[in-house]
């Protein structure tokens, strides 16, 4: 393969490290620490989210129960003790908008975009540190407003994470479609306008900053699903600025984008006139679908990261893994009406999309099975991450294929809005992210803090994550083929639903063993940042880029000299040689290329 | 690297656990897989739903199943090895691999689609036999409003304008087609094995109409007038629910659809007209 040499050193490539407290850790341009105040920032977010998903577990296992002591912390959300439906709603909201954007996104794509691309191509920094830092802080922004949105008036949003209007867009509508709804526009719209910033950010150093040596080929795929699902993130983002701009007029400036007329409010009609409420539905689903994909193709390019060293041994088909991405990107763009299918859309389209999104399956299928067929004639290592990543498989496998049930449109007439869903999309953005999160975590501690994080405790919390996981979002699966709806504060009401009471009661038992499990990692981490033990620059015996810099990394990532790449990432176990991984910088003259 | 092999340290007995769990999950899902979890059926073409519901089940639920298996086993088999047995596949092997899985879900996953899928699709969908009865079904939060064309069979004129606590749909009083329409809340008359046509409209946000026995979930838009059809094959009484999040009533907005015999149907909508 042609190496392409590039003239990545430029005379003011080396800049000068920054001085005092202040700019080196918190106005930091520096993108390893932009990467980690992501991921300290997406993990404060997920204890607030993770928390209003325990509250909603307690609400569905006992309605109507009292909580004296959580109507005195919360005396907004209760009432008597118990808690009040609008509050309901409003935790449901923000617990999955928080999750999907300030959790997920922010740490895998954003958190683990920044820490790595840099490091696994060989560049000093991202393109440009001045734009990354600007994207924090206006994510930092967006996290604020979307926290404080519970304080307001009305309290937060209560509209869905969807915010279908006109429940989103006229106040009369919900409580929460009050001030929070107006907050978690702006802090959607905030969020987006960082994740455009951070994404032309990952893109132009991916295509421009690369070491000599470093072809697109040569990148590991943690860079190379961030690449990715950055292009769909950018396509995808903007429409939805747009939408939210709209409804924001509609709500505030009184057009009517989103409202039809003869809408009946509070007893009386509203002035609005020949708006359709499908049309943001459209809007939205245009980003909201191919977001999936944004959070969900970096978790499986950690994956693929974490295999080869712990299988020591190339993943299988490197090559129709990434040709697989990019059908998969391309076809995420055009499948968003699977979200609309009983929405009252022409039934041509609903047949349209349903084609279309069962198409998604075969790259997704292959993905799988490369994922699967990596681990043959394996030197499997069970280390914390690999139990993650091997978990995040079967994760993988379960929720991809419960998809196909929901993208069918004729099953999805059944299935649509029950829990079958909820549990569909936890398993494939809550879980394949979640297990790419934590496995990843797990693997680059090291090269973060130059520290190891507890092996036990780690396997504790990999044993107390996977099992209960799994049940939960199981076993939403079936009360969801069982009919009941998502979004319902109590199933007390209907026959068809109260027959699953009990198994309410145990998925919320079981998902609290799952959050108390959380503990174990915020517990270890924190710890290890301090007190892990002191491990080498490549503990792992790890052959991609990033492992041949100092852990932690200083600034600039490589000291004096930049490296030059003469081979792809997973060179293990080559044939003949004494060590059982090649880095990527010794030279094919040392030890001979084998891809 | 000294390091390596005390951070790749597995225990002997751990090379067991990760396979069983990935192959006692299957195990688990089966077993929930085989109570009965669908609510009993009441509709014609809820037969093609369940159909297609049943052939998922089965045909992605073995691909479930094989996959587990294999994860688990190659998990089991290829654990502490202390050498890699297969180091790279030849491009040839890659191919087929890629191909296989390919073939498999344009069959399984496509095939189902167009086989079983579009038919049913293609009927719920389509229009519905000429001697069809419509109803019309006015979601508002949280209540249905639920109206008959009466003796006349015309629907008579409506106008937000003229919503009162009295005309909760805004009947237009100088409409004389309006003169005879029944107008219910949260209560649905049909008779059994005749197609009735529900023409859903909304007052206020988007509402769903979802009645679990009839495989029926339509969603209700204001500003829209969206028909559905279908034939309720059951007599009994089977729950209306909401299943599109409307405001803090979603969760109760309770109606009951009532299918009867023809003739009580008829006997039924007598009394009702003579009360109006």
């Amino acid at each position: 393969m042609e190496t392409q040499a590039r003239e990545a050193e430029s005379p003011d490539a080396v800049e000068h490290e920054p001085h005092g407290f202040i700019r080196r850790y918190i106005f930091s341009m520096d993108h390893k620490v932009i990467g980690i105040q992501y991921l300290l920032t997406a993990m404060f977010v997920a204890i607030v989210a993770g928390g209003l998903a325990m509250l909603m577990r307690m609400q569905l296992a006992w309605p109507d129960s009292k909580w004296p002591l959580l109507g005195k912390m919360l005396p907004a959300g209760f009432s008597g003790g118990v808690m009040k439906p609008e509050f309901y709603l409003s935790i449901v909201t923000m617990h999955g908008t928080l999750m999907a954007f300030f959790v997920i996104s922010f740490a895998l794509v954003s958190g683990f975009g920044n820490y790595l691309i840099p490091l696994q191509i060989g560049a000093r920094d991202m393109a440009f540190p001045l734009l990354n830092m600007l994207s924090y802080w206006v994510a930092l922004l967006g996290t604020i407003i979307m926290l404080a949105s519970f304080f307001v008036e009305g309290g937060a949003a209560a509209a869905g994470w969807t915010a279908y209007p006109p429940l989103s867009a006229i106040k009369e509508a919900v409580p929460g479609s009050a001030m929070g709804q107006t907050l978690w526009l702006l802090g959607m719209a905030l969020f987006i306008v960082s994740f455009t910033m951070g994404g032309l950010n990952y893109f132009v150093t991916v295509v421009n900053k690369r070491a000599p040596g470093m072809t697109m080929m040569r990148m590991p795929m943690t860079t190379w699903t961030l690449f990715v699902s950055t292009i769909i993130g950018i396509l995808a983002f903007p429409p939805l600025t747009a939408a939210a701009i709209m409804l924001l007029l509609d709500r505030h400036a009184g057009t009517s984008f989103f409202l039809p007329s003869g809408l009946y409010f509070g007893n009386k009609v509203l002035p609005n006139t020949g708006g359709t409420p499908l049309l943001w539905q459209h809007l939205f689903w245009f980003l909201g679908h191919p977001e999936v994909y944004v959070l969900a193709i970096p978790a499986l390019g950690v994956a693929f990261d974490i295999l080869a060293p712990f299988t020591r041994k190339p993943p299988f088909g490197h090559r129709t893994t990434i040709i697989s991405l990019w059908v998969i990107s391309a076809l995420s763009m055009l499948v968003w009406g699977h979200h609309m299918y009983v929405s009252g859309m022409s039934p041509y389209l609903g047949e349209f999309f349903s084609v279309g999104t069962l198409l998604i399956t075969l790259p997704s299928v292959v993905i799988g099975v490369n994922l699967v067929a990596t681990l043959w004639g394996a030197d499997i290592r069970f280390t914390v991450p690999m139990l993650f990543a091997v978990a995040l498989v079967a994760l993988f496998g379960l929720g991809g294929l419960g998809g196909i049930f929901l993208g069918t449109a004729t099953s999805d007439i059944y299935l649509h809005d029950t829990y079958f869903v909820v549990g569909h999309f936890h398993l494939m953005i809550g879980g394949v992210t979640l297990f790419g999160l934590f496995g990843g975590i797990y693997y680059w501690f090291p090269k973060m803090f130059g520290r190891m994080m507890n092996t036990t405790l780690g396997k504790i919390h990999f044993w107390f994550t996977f099992v209960p996981f799994y049940l939960v979002f199981l076993g939403m699966h079936f009360i969801g083929l069982g009919g009941t709806p998502r979004r319902y504060y109590s199933f007390a009401k209907y026959a068809f639903t109260e027959r699953f009471q009990g198994m309410q009661v145990e998925i919320t038992y079981i998902a609290f063993i799952l959050g108390a499990g959380q503990l174990l990692f915020l517990i270890n981490f924190f710890w290890s940042i301090r007190h892990g033990r002191k491990v080498g620059n490549n503990p792992w015996g790890a052959a991609s880029l990033e492992w041949t810099a100092p852990s932690p990394p200083p600034h600039g990532n490589w000291g004096a000299v930049q490296p030059t790449v003469y081979r792809w990432p997973y060179d293990y176990s080559v044939p003949g040689e004494l060590e059982d991984f090649t880095p990527q910088t010794v030279p094919a003259t040392v030890v001979p290329v084998t891809k | 690297m000294a390091d390596r092999s005390v951070e790749g340290a597995t225990s002997a007995h751990e090379k067991w656990f990760l396979p069983l769990l990935i192959w006692l999950l299957p195990l688990v899902t089966i077993a929930l897989g085989t109570r009965t979890w669908l609510p009993p059926l009441a509709s014609e073409h809820g037969a093609g739903i369940d159909r297609m519901l049943r052939y998922l089940l089965i045909a992605v639920g073995s691909l479930y199943v094989i996959g587990n298996a294999v994860l688990g086993y190659f998990v089991w088999r290829f654990s502490r090895q202390g050498k890699v047995t297969m180091r790279a596949a030849s491009n040839k092997a890659e191919r087929r691999w890629s191909l296989i899985p390919i073939v498999v879900m344009l069959v399984v996953a496509e095939g189902g689609v167009f086989v079983l899928g579009l038919p049913v699709w293609g009927k719920y969908y389509g229009a519905p036999p000429s001697d069809v009865m419509t109803v019309e079904v006015t979601a508002e939060q949280f209540a249905w409003n639920v109206r008959y064309a009466g003796p006349d069979g015309k629907f008579g004129r409506t106008s937000a304008q003229l919503i009162t606590w009295n005309n909760p749909i805004g009947l237009d009083p100088k409409d004389p087609n309006g003169k005879d329409d029944l107008v219910l809340l949260n209560d649905i008359h049909l008779p059994v094995n005749k197609p009735v046509r529900i023409r859903l409209r909304s007052k206020d946000v988007i509402h769903s109409f979802y009645v679990p026995n009839f495989r029926v979930r339509q969603d209700t838009v204001p500003g829209m007038t969206i028909d559905i059809w279908f034939v309720p094959t059951q007599t009994g009484e089977f729950e209306l629910a909401c299943s599109q999040l409307c405001g803090f009533g979603h969760y109760s907005m309770k109606g009951l659809v009532d299918v009867v015999s023809p003739d009580e149907f008829e006997k039924w909508l007598h009394d009702q007209a003579a009360n109006n």
